[in-house]
């Protein structure tokens, strides 16, 4: 009946949104910020402990559907250890990805799971959701986003 | 003497429902190479070919502007305009056809009554008495409306399990400084159904006002304002086979009597100068400006339309339709569901455990289901609830038994799915 979902709802996708990583409140975060979707009442807050430029640690905590859980982890992931110019290419790659189901660059790795998600319009939100309250929490305003 | 006791309506009596899908041309259609299941009636609900034709006619024998013409068309344009309203004013059984002000819709209604009678009426220390499941739309008015007044909002609680009100308490929570008491017929989230007339009596005797948010009820059940003993009642025609963008304000003809009006504009004046103006008296001093007038006349079209049907077999028909849900629903297990157990509306809103409505509606969406997911416009609601959306179906009275059946056969797959 689903079969056409399957690249919305990869196995990889379903696995984090059920044991989401990196999942919970960060001691010693020196950076925060949370993320809001007004349409469905989602929200995500990042929160990152900076090393200077480098990102030292990453977690998020919230409540989301399968897409806004699984890319929040997916995306602390992929981001431990990497430096703040580093962090933004990524989020202008997965943006690009995420809109056009192309990926440029060769460093997305696991994070191309999610390319399918640009066949589903109404479905780019929830997946880049913690991708901006990330960049927030980076530029250190730690006001809410939102992603209208 | 056992007649009273049966259903409004002898099952004999009630419409071909199956029948009548014929007379709405969007329910053939095809969605993802299926057929639609349509399952989203409390957000709007789909046109027959009476009112699509409505529209059309009027555009196409009737165009031209209201009350200013001398010219034939002026006048047709006109009686369709008045005939709506006469039509309106029966199908809610108002006292007079002049108790009807045409809005955009239910919102449209409530922001008017604020900002005319509440900004006239209320003061600094009044309180504006609210319940706790209503819609943003009677929430949010009522907000902008005490910040500018001083009058401070309360909210009659909701309870238990079922999400019904608790009117135990009714009596202490009719201070004597609440000067307005708004409440929804009937919830779009949890399918309740509020007893209307008993709040309504209660407020009137100790002098409050009242205003019923009539968006989920108007097309659905009988309604009558006089038994009913409202102030104030709002309906949306996009929720009841209209067209969008149309509604009315029922307003008691001595409330509206002494509001001052609210937009400024033609068609609502008696005279100006340069400097003063005066009005009409309603309900045209509340409409300036050219009104929806081909929306108005598909509205007739609408609500004659939910007349021949007759408004006890749809709230029948609605109500077995959310009876059959909810025990085929239940059958599924791990699957919560708001709102009473027993008499509600045809509404049945449910989270799955462990899937987020978001997913359960896109992968519903996938098998022809449109059903609806998020927090409906409930947010205090849902906070209240300690959950931040749910997956709804709400059904209509061109829903069928099948349909309800393939929702609860694609929630079960979607079960497997997402536990692959």
């Amino acid at each position: 009946m689903f079969d056409d979902l399957d690249d919305l709802y990869q196995q990889v996708i379903l696995d984090h949104s059920r044991s989401p990583r990196n999942f919970g409140v960060l001691p010693g975060a020196n950076g925060r910020a949370q993320g809001r979707n007004p349409l469905c009442g989602d929200n995500v807050t990042v929160f990152v402990k900076m090393d200077g430029d480098r990102i030292d640690d990453i977690r998020f905590e919230g409540t989301g559907c399968a897409i806004a859980k699984a890319s929040a982890s997916v995306m602390t992931a992929a981001l431990k250890g990497k430096t703040r110019p580093e962090a933004r290419v990524l989020f202008d790659h997965f943006h690009e990805m995420i809109k056009t189901g192309q990926a440029r660059g060769e460093d997305l790795g696991k994070l191309s799971v999610f390319a399918g998600v640009h066949k589903f319009p109404s479905r780019v939100k929830c997946a880049m959701l913690c991708w901006h309250a990330l960049a927030a929490a980076l530029s250190g305003r730690n006001e809410p986003v939102t992603t209208e | 003497m056992t007649a009273k006791m049966t259903t409004p309506i002898a099952p004999e009596r009630a419409p071909d429902w199956r029948a009548l899908r014929k007379d709405f041309p969007i329910l053939s259609l095809q969605v993802r190479g299926r057929p639609l299941i349509y399952l989203d009636n409390a957000a709007t609900t789909q046109k027959p070919r009476a009112v699509l034709d409505a529209l059309r006619d009027f555009y196409e024998q009737r165009n031209a502007n209201v009350h200013r013409g001398v010219h034939e068309l002026s006048n047709r344009a006109t009686a369709a305009y008045e005939g709506a309203r006469e039509t309106a004013a029966r199908f809610v059984n108002a006292r007079q056809t002049g108790e009807i002000v045409f809005t955009r819709g239910a919102t449209e209604s409530i922001n008017l009554v604020a900002n005319t009678w509440g900004a006239r009426r209320l003061q600094a220390g009044d309180v504006i008495l609210l319940t706790e499941m209503e819609h943003h739309s009677n929430i949010v008015p009522w907000q902008l409306l005490a910040a500018r007044t001083g009058a401070r909002l309360a909210f009659l609680p909701v309870t238990g399990p079922e999400g019904l009100l608790d009117l135990s308490r009714l009596d202490e929570w009719l201070t004597s400084e609440v000067k307005l008491l708004a409440f929804t017929h009937v919830s779009n989230t949890l399918g309740t159904v509020n007893p209307a007339s008993q709040l309504c009596s209660m407020a009137r005797r100790k002098g409050i006002v009242t205003l019923v948010d009539a968006a989920q009820s108007t097309g659905h059940r009988p309604l009558d304002v006089q038994e009913i003993g409202c102030d104030f009642l709002a309906a949306s025609g996009h929720k009841m086979c209209g067209p969008t963008g149309i509604g009315f304000l029922y307003g008691r003809m001595e409330r509206l009597a002494e509001m001052p009006p609210w937009h400024g504009g033609g068609d609502m004046i008696e005279s100006v100068d340069y400097h003063t103006s005066t009005w009409k008296q309603p309900p045209h001093k509340f409409e300036a400006g050219t009104p929806n007038i081909a929306g108005a006349a598909a509205l007739a079209a609408a609500l004659e339309y939910l007349d021949r049907l007759g408004r006890p077999a749809i709230a029948a028909h609605d109500a077995a339709l959310a009876a059959h849900a909810l025990e085929k629903m239940s059958g599924l297990g791990g699957l919560r569901i708001l709102g009473p157990a027993s008499g509600r509306a045809g509404v049945v809103s449910f989270l799955m455990d462990g899937i987020h409505a978001h997913d359960v509606v896109t992968m519903a969406d996938h098998a022809g289901v449109a059903l609806r997911g998020g927090h409906h416009c409930n947010q205090p609601l849902m906070k209240k609830l300690g959950i931040e959306s749910t997956a709804r179906a709400s059904f209509y009275f061109y829903n069928t038994f099948e349909e309800v059946d393939r929702l609860v056969e694609v929630l079960r797959e979607i079960r497997r799915y997402f536990s692959r």
